[in-house]
């Protein structure tokens, strides 16, 4: 029986709208030549299929990336889905594909194309997660932690258990103004979902306090003889600095220890 | 004094000290507490000179009964004073890690009074810490030469990681410029700490929940270039160091004039940071890649080549040694070449399995050709088109590593720059489905 390929997915924009389009692809015999969540209308010639999210489906797709591939296998595509390669459900898809046929070896083959691609991505977000473990930044605001941070990754679901077992006697919530999505952490419960507007209230006392004294610290340990901002720009690029409490202005007065400027800053840091 | 006052002042008066990992522990939130640890370390920013801040490293206070020529906070040294006491460091400390600024504290000192006074105070702190605030994060604590060993051991349950430093690469280079301090007086409690860990490792077989003693072990750093100790001098100390007493690091610090006198560099003169540089990469060569002091110096070449990297230059006195066929060489030898690094030869004896490697392949994988190309070969075959004469591998090596030196300027390597491999993301061990 011939494949059909000359048509493109539209999908949710799910993961397991994802895996939908995955079963619907083997179910009809179709190979699409573009999947594009609906939110994210893509120029297409092909004529563009609806697929349906059925929690059951897309069930039976996941566990077999396990069986039918592997862990690794499965534990990359998550991955996968949450990197902002463009168009990577077609990576993903292709991947999927070649880990049918061969089996558990594929995610060893380093020197594939899809397999070099699909690793790179993800280990693009795996880093930006990394990064963002250190670069959030918390402001108290009544009694809850607040973050803004603007990943190009879906960085979220990485961030989360980290964050919630170091704060899990807090609340905290962090903003992912990229994606529209919120990460919110009660003691005993988290969750993740969309919200369309977040931004930080004004410092109180304590907090702006505190602000002062991380920017005043930042400012002083660096080593004015070995002054490198190439080198800080390679570890941290500039795009991050904007949520960091240590860039806001304005600059703290930089008198000598024990005059009365020295003292006394400006509550006016951020926001 | 307000905080803000003794903050600049202890920050100032600490910023030479240059490790600042937060790594080699794993310590997962528990309930109830504050805090956790992750093994490879978070970097939480990266100051002006481009060095990574992962803790808050600061004094609890500069003032000191010792006066080692080389150090800042030497007793003869007109600059302001300043103590914290531990209620305020503490605070400060959980006020800064619930703001995810930091990974935890790296508390040194200078001596008040007498060494034991001095390590008392730490012990306090960290008490509050580890006690009242049920602190979880990182502890990185500096112990102080000369104090009680019931102390040190104290302080050693209280925190991740302790530190001795050994200052100067030799002895006599400590008569002329520490007159206080012996070279008995460092490896006295660098021993002690050492014994402690592997006695605790017995404890820890036998009773699953006894106290870790430093967990994430003991590291140490010297200074480079105040005195005459050579690079191969410095190299074998640091192999000691490794061996001897199961040091997890040794920290390199380019000195910084910050006196005059006789003794020393005059003030002005720049920090040898290049020098600096070529020995983070030898110690990387002696713990990751398995070179030994001896194999990279020796009594003649006592130096390093400035203008290549150690292993490059190891690799241009052995030609007998290659070129290494991809395909077939163990990991040990894979190591060996220029422009393999632990993560790519990691990949090429994994992507070997389901088919030969080719140029292009290695590319993918991420070894760096330019420099690899000399040494291997792929399936019999040197890189087609590829002529050279041990000269213009040379000239070439040479130029490439100018360009990285203008790009990257020497500093503090971190192995774990990166995720080591997808699995190694943050989230931890990962299990069942990630998205919901």
């Amino acid at each position: 029986m011939n494949t059909r390929t000359n048509l493109s997915y539209c999908y949710d924009g799910s993961f397991d709208g994802f895996l939908c389009c995955v079963f619907e692809s083997y179910t009809k015999r179709e190979v699409p030549t573009l999947i594009y969540p609906y939110d994210e209308p893509q120029c297409s010639l092909y004529p563009e299929k609806q697929i349906e999210t059925d929690p059951v489906h897309a069930e039976r797709v996941f566990a077999s990336l396990v069986n039918k591939i592997s862990e690794e296998a499965c534990e990359l595509v998550q991955l996968g889905f949450l990197t902002c390669l463009p168009q990577k459900e077609l990576l993903l898809y292709r991947f999927i594909r070649m880990g049918y046929r061969h089996g558990a070896g594929v995610v060893n083959w380093l020197a594939d194309k899809t397999v070099h691609s699909l690793r790179k991505a993800v280990q693009f977000a795996t880093h930006e997660a990394h990064l963002l473990c250190g670069f959030v930044r918390f402001s108290e605001q009544n009694g809850t932690l607040a973050s803004v941070i603007t990943p190009k990754n879906w960085v979220l679901p990485l961030l989360r258990d980290h964050f919630c077992s170091r704060y899990n006697t807090e609340t905290f919530l962090i903003y992912d103004k990229t994606h529209r999505m919120a990460l919110v952490h009660q003691p005993g419960k988290t969750e993740i979902f969309p919200l369309e507007q977040f931004s930080l209230e004004k410092a109180d006392n304590t907090e702006a306090q505190f602000r002062r004294l991380w920017k005043r610290f930042y400012d002083t340990i660096g080593i004015e003889g070995r002054y490198n901002p190439k080198c800080r720009m390679t570890h941290m690029p500039n795009r991050y600095w904007e949520n960091m409490t240590e860039f806001q202005e304005p600059a703290l007065p930089s008198g000598k220890p024990g005059t009365k400027a020295f003292a006394e800053a400006p509550d006016t840091l951020l926001p | 004094m307000t905080t803000l006052e003794k903050l600049t002042i202890l920050t100032d008066a600490a910023k030479y000290d240059v490790a600042c990992t937060s790594s080699g522990v794993d310590r997962g939130g528990e309930a109830g507490s504050l805090g956790s640890a992750v093994k490879a370390g978070i970097c939480h920013s990266f100051a002006s000179d481009g060095r990574c801040i992962s803790l808050l490293k600061v004094l609890m206070t500069n003032s000191c009964i010792y006066d080692c020529k080389y150090c800042v906070n030497r007793r003869s040294h007109d600059t302001p004073r300043a103590a914290f006491t531990p209620r305020e460091l503490a605070d400060l400390t959980i006020g800064f890690y619930r703001r995810n600024y930091i990974e935890g504290l790296f508390l040194s000192s200078g001596v008040l009074k007498n060494p034991d006074y001095t390590c008392e105070l730490l012990i306090q702190t960290l008490k509050l810490l580890r006690e009242e605030y049920r602190f979880r994060g990182y502890i990185h604590v500096k112990a102080i030469p000369g104090a009680d060993e019931k102390l040190l051991s104290r302080l050693g349950m209280l925190a991740d990681r302790m530190s001795v430093n050994i200052e100067l690469p030799s002895e006599t280079s400590l008569k002329l410029l520490a007159p206080d301090k012996s070279k008995t007086s460092i490896l006295k409690p660098m021993a002690l700490i050492s014994g402690k860990i592997q006695e605790n490792r017995h404890d820890l077989i036998q009773y699953r929940h006894a106290p870790k003693f430093a967990p994430a072990g003991q590291s140490t750093q010297m200074i480079i270039g105040a005195t005459p100790d050579t690079d191969w001098k410095i190299l074998r100390l640091t192999e000691g160091l490794y061996k001897k007493y199961q040091l997890k690091r040794v920290f390199y610090s380019a000195y910084m004039p910050v006196s005059e006198n006789a003794l020393l560099p005059p003030m002005g003169t720049k920090p040898p940071l290049l020098r600096e540089h070529r020995l983070y990469q030898a110690d990387w060569l002696l713990r990751f890649y398995g070179f030994t002091a001896d194999e990279l110096l020796d009594e003649e070449h006592q130096s390093f080549h400035p203008l290549v990297d150690p292993k490059c230059g190891w690799a241009l006195n052995h030609m007998e040694q290659f070129p290494v066929e991809i395909n077939q060489a163990p990991l040990e030898l894979l190591l060996r070449v220029p422009g393999i690094g632990v993560r790519s030869a990691r990949r090429i004896r994994k992507a070997r399995q389901s088919g030969s490697l080719d140029f292009a392949g290695l590319k993918k994988i991420g070894v760096v050709l330019k420099r690899a190309q000399y040494f291997i070969t792929c399936s019999g075959k040197m890189r087609e088109g590829l002529k050279f004469t041990p000269e213009s591998v040379l000239r070439a090596l040479i130029s490439e590593e100018k360009q990285k030196l203008a790009e990257d300027v020497p500093e503090q390597l971190s192995f774990f720059s990166g995720t080591p491999s997808h699995t190694g993301h943050p989230a931890g061990g990962f299990s069942g489905k990630l998205i919901q």
